[in-house]
């Protein structure tokens, strides 16, 4: 439990570092979501099921799909 | 001159980080870490379940004793929907819109598989809040996320007008029950139906008929949100 937690906290940092990085903005959201996913997966490990179902479907689907939305009616790419 | 500055701007630094230490660490001296110093948490770890008949003490909690307060998060969630239907509507006149895509089959053939059962799940969340771990607005957000995949399926089927309908009726119904509350027993949202044998569905007086009114109006206004920004 305790090396399954850091392992996923460790690709959570990982996908957080590259959603702030990367130029792609789509790209940035679903990263956004795959964090959100993670941090669900944590909260059940944390026995917070109910925050878990929160996360998973607002954080992970909901934001996402309204990011890419936002994101579709701009701009794909961030200029420098 | 300038060593001097920079010597002294170091040094006072220094000096105020160390008297903030000082206060902070004789503020802390004050708390008692580790002893029981919440009154009202244990009133609820002990009490909520017995006195509103819901297992969940969140849930007890959440619309047992802060009713009220939900009915402005409920507020809360609802400006927000009217807020980004402004925003939205507002320029629907553009005239560049996302270039049509149209979905796989395999998405289209999925999206007809699981959307029973994801609206079947967000329904179990909401009329189980009471007992099990869940309530209202997740299972709301679970109800939009099964709209979502329509959406994306471009199956159609998601009637604007019926959904308002839906979330008005339920946002009347519960200041209604919240009203027949006072009328019965004095008080805004109190729990005047019995409350039933602890851990059984029909339990805990109007809980489970606030969270089910709050699960469809929040399912109803987060897919009112998802309709409007994929503008059809």
């Amino acid at each position: 439990m305790g090396i399954l937690s850091a392992f996923l906290i460790l690709i959570m940092s990982v996908a957080a570092v590259f959603a702030v990085h990367t130029k792609d903005l789509i790209g940035a959201s679903l990263l956004l979501g795959f964090v959100s996913l993670i941090s669900a997966i944590l909260f059940y490990l944390l026995q917070a099921p109910d925050v878990a179902m929160a996360e998973a479907s607002i954080g992970a689907a909901l934001t996402t799909a309204i990011f890419i939305m936002a994101v579709k009616k701009t701009k794909r790419f961030e200029d420098e | 001159m300038n060593r001097f500055n920079k010597i002294f701007a170091y040094s006072s630094v220094f000096l105020i980080s160390l008297c903030l230490l000082v206060v902070f660490l004789l503020a802390f001296r004050a708390i008692p870490f580790g002893a029981d110093t919440m009154d009202v948490g244990h009133f609820y770890l002990e009490d909520a379940a017995k006195s509103t008949g819901s297992a969940n003490i969140v849930t007890a909690v959440v619309l047992g004793f802060r009713g009220f307060d939900t009915l402005g998060e409920v507020m809360v969630l609802f400006l927000g929907a009217v807020g980004l239907g402004l925003v939205l509507s507002s320029q629907k006149d553009s005239t560049h819109s996302p270039a049509k895509t149209f979905p796989s089959l395999i998405l289209k053939t999925m999206a007809d598989l699981v959307f029973p059962f994801i609206v079947l799940f967000g329904i179990y969340i909401f009329m189980h809040g009471h007992i099990s771990p869940g309530g209202g607005f997740p299972a709301g957000a679970v109800l939009a996320s099964g709209y979502l995949l329509l959406f994306l399926s471009q199956r159609g089927g998601y009637h604007i007008r019926l959904a308002q309908r839906v979330e008005t009726g339920s946002g009347l119904v519960f200041v209604i029950v919240g009203l027949a509350g006072l009328y019965f027993s004095g008080f805004f949202l109190h729990n005047f139906l019995p409350v039933g044998r602890l851990g059984s569905l029909y339990s805990a007086g109007i809980i489970p008929v606030l969270y089910s009114l709050i699960g469809i109006k929040v399912g109803a206004e987060l897919g009112g949100i998802i309709y409007r920004l994929f503008g059809e």
